[in-house]
């Protein structure tokens, strides 16, 4: 059953060619088999899944478009009476009061939770190595990472451990680790899916996406998170399009365009040759390539580093030991509680970025860095808004490199930082941008990024669909956990 | 030495929205601790703001009344700091965009003149919890209910320059909230509190001094002795060769002092930036228009009005219009009588606010209706009670919830107006008093007035005082 | 920009993080190098160029002003470090 993709198994269950609880059931055991070698789960909930899984065969007549189907949820959506970690200890005891909006419409479409799984600690980082829990293993190649920061997201569906998995996208989140591990991953256009109980990382380049074994997938479950919340300001209140029907679109004439800074000095020759083949395929259904310009985008990883550590810093305070989560043992007094519950609630990386971000606020510095930073930041919006006045989508390679060995850049912060390069530019501009699999180096997965105009999913779900109708390296499933 | 005072006020004012102003969660005083702080207002991981409608509505208006220019585009800040009644770590205001700047209002001085006060800005945000020092086993205990309560912070000129004027601009403040009906403005209950920035220099200096922030004063006489307090001491530490520290200060109103706090101290580096959370703020399209068209006339246009249309004189239009309860009440009890309007002012000022004090009541409370207050009042007018006999009805009218009538009727205190029963009576007083008439009549006048005690003794006051004179005057003279 | 020893100690008053002094050499170095890093932004001429604060350039949406928050005081401190009579305990509070 776990070689189905999701959107075979929707129709497998509408059939009734087996039940939710059969298929619940048969992930239940690979997980307890697998994971170990994984670690994509932090909280694994096969009880409550299998629950769901009895209501969910119950339902009759019109059910929800994911009735019956497993997921998994990155442990940064808050999950009402369920452990939501964001992988630190300061949440380590943190059971959520409440639903994030993205949970409920899973639940309201009939998806079934098979747990929370594994992530760079609040969501900081490229490999999923700072998570409290551990690092998440590629099971592509268990001493790699599989990405991140939602990488046990990333890790798990890879290893057919869910059938999708829900994860946050700030810089690259998303698709950095669909492409290191394999599969499709899609972050939506930046207000398209409600932040409301997403734990914030940096608010204004958050947005939750998912991921699936090929676009048709993606297309799925965005077509149960999407639409406006009138919990979330900043979700925009526009309607959601059929996303699903405009799969089967022809793509031809549509014309796709390759930033000439990303094909320069430095691109590993054969990540651009894999890249190449995509565009041939590409060609093949009747796109045109071009080569245009985003002359800024070199500069989107030094203003990333400056707004979302910035965002951080203040969104992080609340994390201070006097309603939830970790308050350190004996404290003298009310700054020795502050200052130690965070200290040990908190890893290194997410240190670092809340004092990056509270000295680039200081007084002083904010117009050095912080407001310097928000200007970068619409060259970068202006630059992509012009690419799209000549072409449909723009495509790039997702990551610089296949996956890392596990402790290769963890002590180096910067080298970490640049694994986004391709992707942070998107966030910046809040644009929609997916990842889909171009093919394999050294057994080891290769990702392309396409990115598109505003609320122009369909865009890519469309290409994406119709390029993995011509291809099958999304079909592939790592040795190991076949 | 001369010195020179230079004030400036920050006066915080909760609007009396129903929910908080980034919340559904109540707003009501006096709930137990932390059940209406929701997940918003505690700050639970992964909430976020979205505002209130009626909030904007509201600051809006008070940027109307006060002429002020009201911005479209207004832009929510995060004021970054840690304080335990302030769950988030920072506080939502607003810093480079507030939604109203560039006010003024009107202040009237002691000596009869007035003064313009300028108002920089009014922004929106939202206030914190509440920090309670009983002891916990020797930890303190943290009041989230009130965290998120709509606040507009009113940041004046530096345009005072006396306790006494930031006083008369802080009621006038008060007056024009609950005016517009934005904010209740008790002042016990927090609804209404200050925050005074004092400094001194010696008369003829260019630069201002070092000035100190004393906080959370919510009364008006907290605000007049603090200020005093505070001109006393930087005086003292400036002659005394000392420097003033820019610094927090609190008011202790025990021993009637300020004092140097310690927790704000270090938090002077806040870290404003934009909150990616909310967008800036739009004015509905026609909003601005329909708030100037709801604007309840404001209490100086109201106190001209009074003076012009009840002839009252400025000092009774200025304090009838000082509230506007008060304001409505008197109208009421006028009720379009205008040749009562002055007795009417009497009473409102006089007997029912000498009531409404000794009780501690707001004229809202009061006991006695307006309407009930009217028919008193014209009773007197009608000749039915006399002005003395009033008094009496209203003490029982007070106590009872009978109407004038009720009470004139059960107690059988209406004037007498039968001239023949009258009549009676003065001829007896006359025929009893021999004496006093000789003496009338010999020219001393003073004896009048005996005979008038001796005529409303008999009639126990229920008689008419013009009718008993005229009466007296014609018998005494034949 | 290479930060002082100070710097981070302030920085770190203002984070409310506790720098221990055999930290202090390692976040100077890691800081220091990430402003480095980030002043690539001074190769751009940005001086007439709006600030971004919002990926969408839209507005405030506004709720209707009513309550509709019930008490769920006793589900949110049952996840609270310290209460007691229904009030958050944190250390003594000096004002």
């Amino acid at each position: 059953m776990h070689t189905l993709t999701l959107a075979q198994q929707v129709r497998a269950l509408a059939e009734k060619q087996f039940s939710s609880e059969e298929l619940v059931k048969h992930y239940v055991q690979r997980i307890e088999t697998y994971d170990e070698k994984l670690n994509s789960f932090i909280t694994f909930t096969p009880e409550r899944a299998l629950e769901q899984a009895k209501q969910a065969d119950s339902r009759a007549g019109d059910v929800g478009l994911l009735n019956g189907v497993p997921i998994a949820l990155k442990d940064i959506f808050c999950t009402d009476g369920v452990k939501t970690s964001c992988a630190s200890k300061m949440l380590d005891n943190f059971i959520a009061p409440y639903d994030a909006t993205v949970v409920t419409k899973l639940n309201q479409a009939g998806a079934i939770s098979l747990g929370k799984t594994n992530m760079d600690e609040f969501a900081m980082g490229s490999s999923s190595e700072s998570s409290y829990y551990g690092a998440v293993k590629n099971p592509w190649d268990t001493e790699r990472v599989p990405g991140g920061s939602s990488g046990g997201s990333a890790s798990a569906l890879a290893a057919r451990l869910t059938s999708a998995s829900m994860g946050t996208d700030t810089g690259g989140s998303i698709r950095q680790p669909a492409a290191l591990c394999g599969i499709t991953g899609l972050k939506p256009t930046y207000g398209r899916v409600s932040r409301y109980g997403m734990i914030a990382y940096a608010s204004s380049l958050d947005q939750g996406g998912p991921f699936g074994i090929t676009a048709e997938d993606c297309a799925y479950m965005l077509q149960a998170i999407a639409g406006h919340d009138y919990l979330d300001s900043t979700s925009v209140d526009r309607p959601v399009p059929d996303y699903i029907a405009g799969l089967s679109e022809p793509v031809k004439g549509m014309c796709i365009g390759l930033p000439e800074e990303f094909f320069q000095q430095g691109l590993d020759a054969d990540i651009a040759a894999k890249i190449e083949q995509a565009c041939e395929v590409l060609k093949s259904l009747g796109c045109e390539i071009k080569s245009i310009s985003l002359p800024n985008a070199k500069l989107a990883i030094a203003a990333y580093y400056v707004l979302a550590p910035a965002e951080c810093s203040s969104n992080l305070s609340r994390f201070d030991g006097v309603r939830f989560g970790y308050r350190c043992e004996n404290p003298t007094g009310l700054e020795d509680m502050y200052c130690r519950s965070r200290s040990e609630g908190f890893g290194d990386e997410v240190k670092r970025r809340i004092m990056i971000g509270a000295y680039a606020l200081s007084a002083g510095y904010y117009d050095a860095y912080y407001l310097k930073a928000q200007k970068i930041r619409r060259l970068i919006s202006e630059d992509y808004k012009a690419a799209f006045s000549e072409v449909d989508a723009v495509l790039s390679p997702t990551s610089p490199t296949t996956a890392f060995k596990v402790n290769e850049k963890s002590d180096d912060p910067i080298t970490m930082y640049l694994s986004d390069i391709y992707t942070i530019g998107v966030n910046l501009a809040g644009l929609p941008g997916i990842s889909l699999p171009v093919g394999f180096l050294q057994g080891l997965p290769v990702g392309m990024q396409l990115v598109s105009n505003y609320f122009e999913e369909q865009t890519l779900l469309n290409l994406g669909h119709q390029y993995q109708k011509q291809t099958d390296h999304h079909l592939q499933i790592p040795s190991e956990f076949e | 030495m001369e010195w020179e005072v230079v004030i400036g006020l920050e006066i915080h004012v909760q609007l009396n929205t129903q929910s908080k102003i980034f919340s559904g969660a109540a707003t009501a005083y006096g709930a137990q601790p932390n059940t209406q702080a929701c997940a918003v207002d505690l700050g639970l991981p992964g909430v976020l703001p979205v505002l209130n409608k009626d909030a904007v509505a509201k600051a809006a208006m008070f940027g109307l009344a006060v002429d002020a220019t009201i911005n479209d585009g207004s832009v929510f800040d995060r004021k970054n700091y840690f304080y335990p009644d302030l769950p988030k770590g920072y506080q939502i205001s607003q810093l480079a965009i507030p939604i109203v700047e560039h006010g003024t209002l009107e202040i009237s001085l002691e000596d009869g003149t007035t003064k313009s006060v300028g108002i920089t800005r009014a922004h929106l945000e939202e206030d914190a919890g509440k920090s309670l020092h009983e002891d916990f086993d020797g930890m303190t205990g943290i009041d989230l209910n009130r965290a998120g309560t709509p606040l507009i912070e009113i940041v004046s000129e530096p345009d005072m320059s006396s306790a006494k004027e930031a006083v008369a601009y802080m009621k006038k403040i008060h007056s024009i909230v609950t005016y517009l009906g934005i904010c209740d403005g008790n002042m016990q209950e927090g609804s209404f509190r200050c925050d005074a920035n004092v400094s001194v220099r010696r008369k003829g200096d260019s630069e201002l001094g070092t000035r100190t922030e004393t906080k959370n004063l919510n009364s008006f006489r907290f605000v007049e002795r603090a200020i005093n307090y505070e001109i006393e001491r930087q005086i003292d530490v400036i002659e005394s060769g000392g420097k003033v520290v820019q610094e927090t200060r609190l008011y202790d109103a025990d021993d009637d002092s300020t004092r140097a706090m310690r927790s704000k101290e270090e938090a002077n580096d806040y870290r404003y930036f934009p909150d990616p959370d909310l967008l800036p703020v739009k004015l509905e399209q026609g909003l601005l228009e329909q708030l100037q068209a709801s604007l309840p006339e404001l209490p100086d246009v109201k106190q001209a009005r009074f003076m012009d249309e009840y002839s009252l004189n400025q000092e009774d239009a200025e304090q009838l219009s000082s509230s506007r309860a008060m304001a409505d009440y008197f109208e009421q009890v006028v009720a379009g009588e205008k040749e009562q309007a002055k007795i009417s002012a009497n009473w409102v000022l006089g007997e029912l606010s000498a009531a409404l004090n000794q009780n501690g009541l707001d004229i809202s409370q009061s006991p006695v209706s307006a309407e009930k207050l009217a028919q008193l009042i014209a009773r007197i007018a009608d000749n039915t009670i006399s002005g003395k006999i009033a008094k009496e009805v209203f003490q029982d009218m007070w106590n009872s919830d009978k109407s004038a009538d009720q009470v004139i009727q059960e107690k059988g205190l209406q004037q007498i107006s039968d001239v023949g029963e009258l009549e009676a009576i003065v001829d007896k007083v006359i025929a009893d008093n021999p004496n006093q008439v000789e003496q009338y009549l010999s020219g001393k006048d003073k004896v009048f007035g005996f005979f008038v005690g001796n005529v409303m003794k008999a009639t126990k006051g229920k008689a008419n005082p013009k009718q008993v004179n005229d009466l007296l005057k014609s018998k005494l003279s034949k | 920009m290479a930060l002082s020893t100070e710097d981070i100690r302030n920085i770190a008053k203002l984070a409310k993080l506790q720098i221990n002094a055999d930290e202090l050499e390692q976040y100077k170095q890691d800081l220091s190098r990430i402003l480095e890093f980030v002043e690539q932004m001074n190769q751009a001429d940005v001086d007439n160029i709006e600030p971004m604060a919002h990926p969408q350039d839209m507005m405030q949406s506004l709720r209707v002003d009513e309550v509709i928050e019930s008490d769920q005081r006793e589900k949110f401190q049952h996840i609270a470090p310290a209460t007691q009579d229904g009030l958050y305990l944190v250390p003594k509070v000096i004002e």
